[in-house]
């Protein structure tokens, strides 16, 4: 059953008393069947994609660090939804989701993930690191919230080129402390730049919980001082995600600043691979799970709107088909030449003109 | 079509572990995402998922078993609709990547040559009848600013007070007027945020000039400038660029103290993914800001506030731009080699000149770039005059000269005909009273006092 977290009931109340656009009363219109059965694919994408991921990490074919997105899918999808090609995306270490919901090919994200010559990076990024310049994502960033500078720099580099263009820009609940969040909030207000801020608050940073963290667990308040308008949204909801994110990046491309989203959502699994996730109580993931999963609340809406078994269960099909062959891609793909270890040091100076 | 369930590996480093616990039975049907076991590693407790769907059909290894190895199959799952006819007890294939055609690592040889960029052109030659003008390191930074700006309007520059005050340090005067605020960007004390905020535009293909008031402040910011400008280049497949220049004063100024005196000189030339420049000349100063704008690559540009106010010659010409990598020789000689950049080399042309006195012609490399290292150049020289003092105002402890000395001694070993000597900065936090700074600092006669050393005189 579909049911809004306990905890995340959306504010209406943008935090910052600027003119936040308020939030009318009445819910936003349901979503057309076409949306949902786009955001059903591309989140199904996105767990099973993990799924796998974790499967290849369990027989040693991903090395080192593996943070897996099961949970929060509709974060990316619901925000992707609203974003428009020529917006940039940036995100921190827990990335595979956003580049698979940006459009980039899973063999080439899984082919990352093992280390292989077909992957995004050529192998030589892993699974933090990896960048698409043709769909504008600009990564896979492994420090906590040093993306939120880059992330403002591409908004302030769409104001310098006078384009339309904004950045979306994602932290989890654990960056959101990290000093250079606020340094990047002050300057994102002070020179009006076009950055959505998304934070993904899965309600812990590694095994710390939000209330032992912050002094001020309503994230979307901490523009508050800098007058940057922030709310709380459903985060496992994809339509709820879209629909603020929808507000928010029509304020940022009407040249009115920054605007924080503070995403409510969950994490299943651990931090990473290595974590076993016992400083939260089982029944609390077990009752996510059950009553607030993302796809589960789709999939229900689609089916009471008349949506057939059958026609759900062959999306399921087509997705594992992907997975699979990007799965065997990411195998059978080659380790990097070793002449790759010295490429890519630094560009080449450009000749022309120079 | 049965599929087996491995023993998965948990951590980075976990190579067996103990089934603990199974949390189906055979016959049951899994979906993906339920938990069917539970696993100790050294570490933790941790459960298993199924990924794949279906009924149990055999369950490989008891519960409780020890020592289980990664990749061994624990369980078998049936697809839907299979009987659980007899279970396979298929070996555990081993999950190996598919190798290249690599060599497998050999006894490490010889170390792999690292690849500095091709061979770098020399100065261009100057135009017959070039005329010089006078002019100071700071009108020469400025100037090489504005033309570049100029000429591409994705150059900007931002830091604090480099708009309205017209630079703390007054580099950046008259940049506002001409180009107005949109490219001439006053930030907040923000040194971390600004740092990283510059990188932004640079990966999205602008060319952004970030000044630092000084190199001190940069600390704040140094990961901004490692992990983000120097490493996404590589970490990206060659698909993202950084072409920003960070610039700003370095090195010890005058009774500023500990925090406000320090060259940051081999901290940034340690970093695959960053051209270190650091200019003691006017011209040199612009001809290398400009080349340094006009880089794909993150550039640091180590300035002298000191030499900020000192006057050099500087061809009159439109367009002037040097080679960043390589060294010039600012002075001819054959008894000893010096190798110094940036303020360093006023304590070697005074050596030099009290040398030449006592009859030692010394011959001065300025590094001009620190990375990459011109060492061809140093190499050259070292075979020459057969000796090499290195002068910087860095500490001693793993410094330029430290790298110098490392390098020159394997390509040159059987030039040297003494041992080569550092002239550092000494290896202590800089002192503020006005005698122990000059103590702490090198000095002309530290270098005087190194090349007779180094000449058995």
């Amino acid at each position: 059953m579909a049911k809004k977290p306990a905890r995340t009931s959306p504010s209406s109340k943008p935090a910052a008393k600027k003119a936040a656009p308020k939030k009318k009363a009445d819910s936003p219109a349901a979503p057309s069947r076409a949306d949902d059965l786009k955001a059903y694919r591309e989140m199904l994408l996105i767990r099973r994609f993990e799924e796998k991921a974790g499967q290849m990490y369990g027989m040693g074919l991903i090395g080192g660090f593996c943070h897996l997105y099961i949970g929060q899918e509709a974060v990316i999808v619901g925000v992707m939804g609203a974003a428009k090609p020529g917006d940039q995306i940036i995100t921190g270490y827990r990335d595979h989701g956003h580049m698979l919901a940006c459009g980039m090919d899973p063999k080439g994200v899984m082919a990352e993930l093992t280390g292989r010559s077909g992957g995004y990076s050529r192998g030589k990024g892993g699974s933090m690191h990896m960048f698409s310049v043709e769909k504008a994502f600009y990564g896979g960033h492994g420090i906590v919230g040093a993306q939120v500078p880059l992330g403002t720099g591409l908004a302030f580099a769409n104001k310098y080129r006078g384009n339309d263009n904004v950045s979306l820009t994602f932290f989890g609940d654990g960056a959101a402390n990290q000093g250079q969040v606020y340094e990047s909030f002050n300057m994102a207000e002070l020179w009006t730049l076009p950055v959505v801020y998304v934070i993904e608050n899965n309600q812990y940073a590694m095994g710390t919980s939000i209330a032992r963290a912050s002094a001020q667990t309503n994230l979307s308040k901490r523009g508050v001082s800098f007058n940057i308008p922030g709310e709380q949204v459903d985060g496992m909801d994809v339509h709820a995600v879209q629909t603020a994110a929808d507000k928010a990046i029509t304020w940022c491309r009407a040249g009115k600043g920054p605007y924080i989203l503070e995403m409510m959502t969950y994490r299943y699994r651990g931090h990473s691979m290595s974590d076993p996730a016992k400083y939260r109580a089982k029944e609390e993931v077990n009752k996510m799970r059950a009553e607030h999963d993302p796809i589960e609340q789709v999939r229900h809406r689609l089916l009471e709107g008349g949506t057939s078994e059958d026609e759900l269960k062959e999306i399921d099909k087509e997705i594992r088909a992907v997975v699979a062959e990007a799965a065997e891609f990411a195998q059978a793909s080659p380790e990097p030449d070793p002449k790759e270890l010295w490429t890519d040091v630094l560009s080449p100076v450009a000749v022309a003109g120079a | 079509m049965t599929t087996n369930i491995l023993m998965p590996a948990l951590s980075p480093t976990m190579e067996e572990g103990t089934l603990a616990k199974w949390l189906v039975k055979e016959g049951d049907e899994v979906r993906s995402g339920d938990v069917i076991a539970e696993i100790e590693t050294d570490k933790a407790t941790m459960e298993v998922e199924a990924v794949d769907e279906g009924r149990i059909v055999k369950l490989v290894v008891p519960a409780g078993t020890e020592n289980v190895k990664v990749n061994a199959v624990i369980a078998v799952i049936a697809g839907e609709g299979e009987s659980a006819g007899a279970a396979p007890a298929p070996s555990a294939p081993a999950a190996k990547p598919a190798k290249s055609e690599a060599t497998p690592a050999a006894a490490p040889a010889k170390p792999a040559p690292a690849p500095e960029p091709v061979a770098t052109p020399a100065d261009p030659d100057l135009p017959e009848g070039t005329e010089f003008v006078s002019q100071t390191v700071r009108e020469a930074l400025r100037d090489a600013m504005a033309e570049e700006m100029r000429r591409d309007k994705n150059v900007f520059v931002m830091g604090e007070e480099v708009a309205e005050y017209q630079g703390a340090y007054k580099v950046t005067q008259g940049l506002l007027e001409e180009f107005g605020p949109a490219r001439v960007v006053d930030t907040p004390i923000t040194d971390h945020g600004f740092a990283g905020l510059g990188v932004g535009p640079a990966l999205a293909g602008l060319r952004p000039i970030v000044e630092f008031m000084t190199f001190n402040f940069a600390m704040q910011a140094i990961d901004q400038i490692i992990n983000s400008a120097a490493k996404t280049h590589y970490m990206s497949g060659g698909q993202m660029h950084s072409p920003i220049v960070f610039r700003g004063p370095n090195g010890p100024a005058s009774r500023v103290g500990a925090q406000h005196s320090q060259d940051y000189a081999s901290w940034y030339a340690h970093i695959p993914g960053l051209i270190v420049i650091a200019p003691y000349s006017a011209a040199d100063a612009k001809g290398l800001l400009k080349a340094a704008i006009r880089n794909p690559n993150p550039v640091i540009f180590l300035e002298n506030e000191i030499l900020y106010g000192k006057s050099f010659d500087v061809p009159k010409l439109d367009d002037y731009v040097l080679p960043i990598g390589k060294a010039r020789i600012l002075k001819v000689g054959k008894d000893v080699t010096l190798v110094s950049h940036s303020h360093g080399l006023t304590y070697c042309l005074e050596a030099a000149a009290k040398l030449a006195e006592e009859g030692i012609d010394a011959e001065i490399i300025d590094l001009r770039t620190l990375r990459p290292l011109d060492i061809d150049t140093i190499v050259a020289s070292v075979k020459k005059t057969n000796r090499l003092v290195t002068v910087e105002e860095t500490w001693p402890v793993c410094g330029i000269g430290a790298e110098i000395a490392a390098r020159v001694q394997a390509d040159a070993f059987d030039w040297l005909d003494a041992p080569i000597l550092r002239v550092t900065q000494k290896d202590v936090p800089m002192p503020y009273a006005a005698n122990l700074e000059k103590l702490a600092l090198p000095s002309a006669d530290d270098v005087v006092q190194a090349v007779k050393a180094v000449c058995y005189r």
